[in-house]
């Protein structure tokens, strides 16, 4: 499959014009990062097509239930895709984004390049990218889901994802990054675009495997009394790192922001927020609720801006995290810049132990020490995952939880 | 016949010795209240019994049944017999009082299948509405379901002994009999033994004392029946307060008691 002469034009501009210089952890955004060690020539870009559909991404969407569509990506690649046939009569598309509707527009739309390096770097390098466009008016009622798998050692893959949701259209979406055992590093680039009064709610798991770096941007738009629901669980790799940027550009614009993670191990989870009103009477909400365990690191840093113009404004920003070892260790910054008086902002942040009253609560009725904890851990992430917008999905997830707690977090 | 025996007990917080030798003992069906002025000591003896973060044992013995309490931790203790009705339940967000009692009955070898019938007749009898039973254990519970709530689960659990610790405060007076009358029953229907701490005798309308023991200073200074605490109603603990030693302060106390 050969590239339109737009898209090759347009990622030979993305190769010129940069030099895809590293950024430094000094930079606010990079602080506490592991970004001084990546080293982009230990990875080899994936230029040969994968096929076929692994096992493994089968067996998660037949774990689903209904879905209205899906799209298997393997290294970048699409290799397969699937949508009722009632939707795309209906002007809907999912697939491959170079063969979607109005594709030249579509790319980059929200995140022309991308906020950082790493942007540029997935403009220059994405393979295929894939397009989720519904049209206005028109609802999908049940889920479409797309897996983004990876299962070439040694490489690096730049997962390109864009999601337009039309006027007063509804969607939700599931965008799920999984791999093999390999070694890889994952930049992947999503962006939401959601047009007047549309819904979308987006839901993204993170569960590659344990020698996976992934640097990931999800930047979106939200349109005149749109909504958008994008929710993150961040869970696997070595180094995960998300960076959110939510544009509430249209007056009314809501933006519900919401993630879990949990680090055992090594790992380092890494999220950067930034909800960004740009327009009067919008709304924000924003939870982040994390857990680390063993030597794990969590960083999360976020900043609620409000331009002048923005009045009648409720932003509202919270990141919790649990510390389950001594040796764990999580960092949380909570910024607003404010530049009208008509609004409603607030941040609040912690960082601590298992709450010990809690404990004792459950052990007084009898539960082992073990147990309580487990229960309160698990417990502590239900508010996010009983709003994930792909329901189905939860239970993969609290599985995912569950293993990691049996794995043992304390040391 | 079962007995929880406390000997000589002696404990400190943040290096302040708040009990001075506590001697009581229960057994299996009888009911004792102790009542005492603020300070006394009252809450620090129910956390101590079972165990709650915080506090120094420095002296003394716990048994039931000739077991040491001290040396468990607490879930050790609940299984060894003990329950504690908190005066303050805490809130626990994300984990439904399911599966509380379903981890709870299982680490206590029993049947653990029955929990959602048992719940909710027992639900049903101290008058809590069984839509609060999916619900995160005590979230957005007002003060009544909380304490209706403790004295369902003592009623689902079955304990040997039951500390109730100021069961009565801040419930209304159709909580308060629900409640009361729940432990009164549970005193013949699987013998339970009841420490009941409260500051006013209300709660001993309806849940009869055999005992009452008056604590003062980090000790019991004196012990009767049931008169005992018609005495005090109507003389208050001016007598046991001294003038020239403010009972000292548990940092884990109610500040508004």
């Amino acid at each position: 499959m050969s590239s339109p002469q737009w898209l090759v034009d347009r990622r030979s501009a993305a190769v010129h014009t940069d030099q895809f210089a590293m950024p430094s952890s000094e930079e606010e955004v990079w602080r506490y990062s592991r970004v001084a060690d990546v080293d982009l020539s230990q990875w080899a870009i994936v230029s040969d097509r994968s096929e076929g559909v692994p096992a493994e991404a089968a067996a998660l969407l037949d774990s689903l239930g209904h879905l209205a569509g899906t799209v298997v990506v393997r290294n970048g690649a699409v290799v397969a895709s699937r949508l009722d046939e009632a939707l795309v009569a209906k002007g809907v598309y999912v697939g491959s984004l170079v063969d979607g509707p109005d594709a030249q527009n579509s790319l980059g739309v929200v995140a022309d390049g991308g906020p950082d390096v790493f942007g540029r770097l997935n403009d220059a390098n994405f393979l295929d990218g894939v397009l989720v466009h519904v049209p206005a008016g028109v609802t999908v009622e049940a889920p479409i889901a797309i897996i983004d798998w990876i299962d070439i050692d040694g490489s690096a893959v730049y997962p390109r994802l864009v999601v337009r949701v039309g006027a007063d259209a509804d969607v939700r979406v599931l965008d799920w990054h999984g791999s093999a055992d390999v070694a890889a590093f994952v930049s992947p680039l999503v962006e939401l675009d959601v047009d007047r009064a549309g819904r979308l709610s987006y839901g993204n798991v993170q569960l590659r495997g344990p020698r996976v770096w992934q640097i990931a941007s999800q930047v979106s738009r939200v349109l005149n009394d749109g909504t958008l629901t994008a929710s993150h669980a961040g869970l696997g790799c070595d180094y995960g790192r998300m960076r959110t940027d939510c544009e509430l550009i249209g007056r009314g614009a809501t933006g519900n922001l919401s993630a879990v993670y949990f680090g055992t191990g090594s790992q380092t989870l890494d999220f950067r927020t930034f909800q960004h009103h740009a327009a009067p009477d919008t709304n924000s909400n924003l939870l982040f609720k994390g857990a680390v365990g063993g030597q794990s690191r969590s960083i999360y840093t976020g900043l609620i801006r409000v331009e002048k113009d923005a009045r009648g404004t409720n932003a509202f920003q919270t990141n919790r995290n649990l510390k389950l070892s001594d040796t764990a260790w999580a960092e949380s910054v909570p910024n607003l810049e404010i530049e009208t008086n008509d609004v409603k902002c607030s941040h609040a942040s912690t960082v601590g132990p298992v709450d010990e009253e809690q404990v004792f609560y459950l052990e007084s009725r009898g539960v082992p020490t073990e147990i309580a904890e487990r229960l309160i851990v698990a417990g502590f992430f239900d508010e996010v995952l009983e709003e994930f917008p792909v329901a189905a999905a939860v239970p993969l997830i609290a599985a995912a939880i569950d293993e990691r707690l049996d794995a043992g977090v304390n040391s | 016949m079962g007995e929880l025996r406390i000997q000589g007990l002696t404990a400190e917080v943040a290096g302040r010795q708040i009990l001075n030798g506590v001697d009581l003992v229960v057994k299996s069906g009888e009911v004792h209240a102790v009542m005492g002025p603020n300070g006394a000591g009252k809450s620090t003896l129910s956390h101590v019994l079972m165990g709650k973060p915080g506090y120094t044992v420095t002296g003394g013995s716990v048994t039931i049944d000739g077991v040491d309490l001290l040396t468990l931790p607490t879930y050790e203790r609940a299984k060894a017999g003990l329950f504690l009705a908190m005066q303050y339940p805490v809130e626990v967000p994300g984990v439904s009082l399911e599966e509380l009692l379903t981890e709870a009955l299982s680490a206590l070898g029993r049947d653990a299948s029955v929990v959602h019938t048992t719940v909710a007749a027992e639900a049903e009898r101290i008058g809590l509405a069984t839509r609060l039973l999916d619900r995160p254990v005590n979230v957005d519970l007002s003060g009544g379901e909380k304490k209706r709530n403790e004295t369902m689960q003592l009623a689902v659990l079955r304990p040997k002994f039951a500390i109730l610790d100021e069961l009565d405060s801040g419930l209304d007076v159709d909580a308060l009999r629900a409640c009361s009358r729940r432990v009164e029953a549970a005193t013949t229907e699987f013998n339970l033994g009841v420490l009941a701490i409260t500051h006013y005798s209300r709660l001993l309308e309806e849940l009869k004392p055999d005992v009452v023991h008056i604590l003062a200073q980090g000790r019991i200074v004196s012990s009767g029946g049931p008169e005992l605490a018609d005495e005090l109603e109507r003389t208050g603990y001016a007598e046991w307060v001294e003038e020239e030693a403010p009972a000292a302060a548990d940092p884990f106390a109610d500040p508004f008691a």
